[in-house]
């Protein structure tokens, strides 16, 4: 009883604390409509991320072990950022609170929250797509030894996300960016028994540092040349023509691009985001959709402006929409040969983080972030979904898979539904974001955009078809055929089904937010912000590139199908289609996980540490080494001294003392009538000397 | 009769006690020489008071104090002795060096 209430009055007195820390507050920008809503606004992030701390202390002794609080955090995110989005739709919200948390020097560090469009629109995808993953992992790690603090690290990850994208400044958009990335090293290497999995969850947090000091030298670079941290200083520096950001904001917004890349797996950082499968699916589920992935996307849409700016960092425009070109082409492909179902939709979400990437180069702010948006909802479905077939057939090889649409109907329609949202199908959410993002690169591509955008054009529309191939065949050897594996499949439990009916749903009515010329919602949603957004955005949908795109995913669906929904006696002859020269690239994943082994970690790890080992012993060491002898031969200098005079003056002392008190004491005898005569003879004395005077 | 001769009865007392303090070897009679010598000092605190005519008979009252003071002095003394003897089969005081250097 008093371990249940233990949180409770943990969490009164957060609130009391809340309600001081709220009094110092300041208002740094008026929103165009403030109130108690906005102002309390930060509680989104700082709930989960307390929950972390309940659930790691007081988890295995609550109800649910844990997956109630973290639950809870996520419904309290996801009601608190859906009623934002309702007032920011219906009256617009632009606030910015911030409370002093340190000051060094002239730099005071400030915890803040934005509520804008843009962290509106975040705070209610984690808030919703969190909790129905949370839901749903409640039925998917049942029976784990680490169930608890599995929901501890979940809550960190995804409160971790939140601190991001309340970030009103880069230190706590780092803040936030480091929490997410620590949690996901937590939750990939979460079954860690399996050294494979440590080896994933190593990948994932090294390749995302590699990228990170990308994203530190960036935040360096612009506070040093604007001034300040923060986003709004920043673009007001930006608005006044500030000079020195201007000279060094190609270096600043290149390296802060460097950083999203690695957060945002962009080639040629993609490397670790299929690897993170060996986490357990609803984490694979929450980093692909809304958190984690999408923190770099986030980021280049936060300095948007910054980004179209052809004076300050406009001319990375072009790096931005070619390596998402890259990325989403032929991070696609290599969806075409995986195996593992998982993988599969990993090379998946590569390949779309690609699109939204491009969007962002493109100058497509809006069509971005809506493909974020809805890309959350139809890949947290599909990981889910996976999740529900790994669940019930115990392996995540689509060769141990086939026929499971009569086992596992919900699952199966789902599946179904999520692949239509990805493929781009009318009117499924991705049909709507998909185009949109593709008819931004063709309006970027005709107005300037050069030979980048048109290539990159190109390869968005060879991107629709690999995405319809590949989940083609991810459909039909999974759900189509007859079944070849050994575990009994079965239908998962409802805690389960009921997310991804949720999510489904979800996936394919969101469309109906951006409809180009008939709604855009979405577009008034993420607009709302502080400085201007100088985007271009469709007033009505391309028709031509429609009448290109939908043919040819509707050809790829049916190729796929034609090619591995027949069903054969063996596995591999069902998947057995292959372009002899491209097969083994693809398998190889382009060989560039074995150039980063062999190119650059072997030869680091080999003569380059051996070389800095030798430098180190030899001429590092050299002047401690030095610094040490010396102090040595001084100390041997003080020791003598120390020995002759320091202590031949306390011997001295002693000695005479020593003297003295053996002479003295012959006095004692031990006659007890020796002693009481002298004392007689004493008061004589005394007696005499006062007769005399 | 003059306060000269108690006077002279005291100090004779006192020295006599103090040569057997000093000389005897029987703690038992070191212990009763030490009994003449209070002895001595309560025959000068009466002969003073009666001499001084202090109206509050201090002397006499500090003499009742010393009575009893040397009784319960002997008291303990004996049984000190006792153990010593009994410890070491000699009550001679020269032989009680231990506290010797």
């Amino acid at each position: 009883m008093l371990a249940a209430l233990a949180p409770i009055s943990t969490w009164l007195a957060l609130l009391a604390e809340g309600a001081e820390e709220h009094g110092t507050a300041h208002e740094v920008h008026a929103g165009v409509t403030g109130g108690a809503l906005v102002e309390w606004a930060w509680l989104i992030p700082v709930v989960p991320m307390l929950l972390t701390f309940l659930i790691v202390f007081f988890g295995k002794k609550s109800p649910w072990k844990g997956w109630g609080m973290a639950t809870f955090g996520m419904a309290f995110a996801a009601v608190y950022g859906g009623v934002l989005a309702w007032v920011n739709l219906t009256d617009g919200i632009l606030y910015e609170g911030a409370i002093d948390v340190g000051i060094i020097g002239d730099l005071t560090l400030q915890w803040g929250w934005v509520v804008d469009g843009l962290s509106i629109m975040m705070y209610f995808l984690v808030g919703v797509v969190g909790f129905l993953v949370f839901v749903y992992a409640n039925g998917y790690m049942k029976g784990d030894v680490r169930y608890t603090w599995f929901f501890a690290s979940f809550s960190l990850f995804a409160g971790g996300m939140l601190v991001l994208v309340s970030a009103p400044n880069l230190i706590q958009l780092i803040v936030g960016w480091e929490l997410v990335g620590v949690s996901s090293y937590l939750l990939i290497a979460h079954y860690w028994e399996d050294f494979d999995n440590v080896d994933a969850g190593n990948k994932a947090f090294m390749t995302n540092k590699v990228a990170d000091a990308g994203l530190f030298i960036g935040a360096i670079i612009m506070a040093l040349s604007a001034g300040s941290f923060q986003f709004s200083e920043i673009f007001e520096r930006m608005n006044a023509g500030e000079t020195m950001l201007a000279q060094f904001g190609f270096w600043a917004g290149l390296a802060l691009f460097i950083g999203a890349m690695g957060k945002s797996a962009q080639f040629p950082f993609h490397v670790w985001l299929p690897d993170a499968m060996a986490g357990p699916t609803p984490v694979s589920a929450l980093m692909h959709a809304a958190t984690m992935v999408t923190a770099g996307i986030y980021l280049v849409g936060r300095l948007f402006p910054f980004y179209q700016m052809p004076e300050f960092a406009g001319n990375i425009k072009p790096i931005i929409i070619v390596i998402g070109g890259i990325t989403l082409f032929f991070m696609g492909l290599l969806a075409l040969v995986a195996d593992d179902i998982k993988k599969v939709l990993a090379y998946s979400t590569v390949s779309q983080l690609g699109y939204m990437m491009a969007a962002m180069g493109a100058g497509a702010y809006t069509a971005g972030l809506f493909h974020l948006f809805t890309h959350a909802f139809f890949k947290s479905l599909l990981f889910l979904g996976a999740g529900s077939v790994i669940h019930a057939v115990h392996s995540n090889n689509m060769s141990d898979m086939g026929g499971l649409r009569k086992h596992m109907p919900a699952t199966f329609w789902t599946f179904l539904i999520g692949t239509g949202a990805l493929v781009g199908l009318f009117p499924l959410s991705g049909f709507w974001s998909k185009d949109e993002i593709i008819a931004s690169i063709h309006y970027d591509a005709a107005h300037g955009g050069g030979a980048a955008a048109w290539f990159v054009l190109i390869l968005s529309i060879g991107g629709a078809f690999v995405t319809a191939f590949y989940m083609a065949r991810a459909v039909s050897l999974t759900f189509f055929g007859t079944y070849k594996g050994h575990a009994h499949p079965h239908e998962s439990p409802k805690m389960m089904t009921i997310p991804l009916i949720g999510l489904a749903t979800g996936a394919a009515v969101f469309g109906a937010l951006n409809m180009p010329g008939v709604t855009q919602y979405f577009t008034d949603w993420v607009t709302m912000r502080a400085f201007p957004i100088a985007e271009h955005h469709a007033e009505s949908l391309n028709w031509p590139l429609v009448a290109i795109v939908t043919p040819i995913v509707l050809v790829a669906l049916y190729v796929g199908w034609r090619l591995f929904g027949p069903d054969k006696e063996t596995q591999a002859e069902r998947d057995s289609f292959t372009i002899p020269s491209l097969y083994p690239v693809l398998a190889n994943k382009y060989y560039i996980d074995d150039f980063y082994m062999d190119g650059i970690i072997r030869p680091t790890m080999g003569p380059v540490a051996d070389g800095t080992l030798w430098i180190d012993m030899n001429v590092v060491d050299a002047v401690p080494n030095l610094a040490g002898g010396a102090a040595v031969h001084v100390a041997g200098a003080v020791n003598t001294v120390d020995l002759t005079t320091v202590d031949g003056l306390y011997n001295t002392v002693s000695a005479g003392t020593g003297a003295t008190g053996g002479f003295l004491r012959k006095a004692f005898t031990g006659k007890v009538q020796q002693y009481a005569a002298l004392s007689f003879a004493g008061v004589v004395v005394i007696a005499a000397l006062f007769m005399i005077f | 009769m003059t306060i000269v001769q108690f006077l002279l009865l005291g100090a004779a007392m006192f020295s006599i006690g103090l040569y057997g303090v000093l000389t005897r070897r029987n703690a038992v009679l070191v212990l009763a020489s030490l009994e003449l010598m209070l002895a001595a000092v309560n025959v000068n605190l009466v002969a003073f008071d009666i001499y001084l005519g202090d109206a509050l008979r201090t002397g006499q009252m500090i003499t009742l104090f010393l009575i009893a003071i040397a009784a319960a002095e002997v008291g303990i003394g004996i049984a000190i002795i006792l153990m010593i003897f009994r410890n070491r089969q000699s009550a001679d005081v020269d032989e009680l060096d231990t506290m010797r250097y």
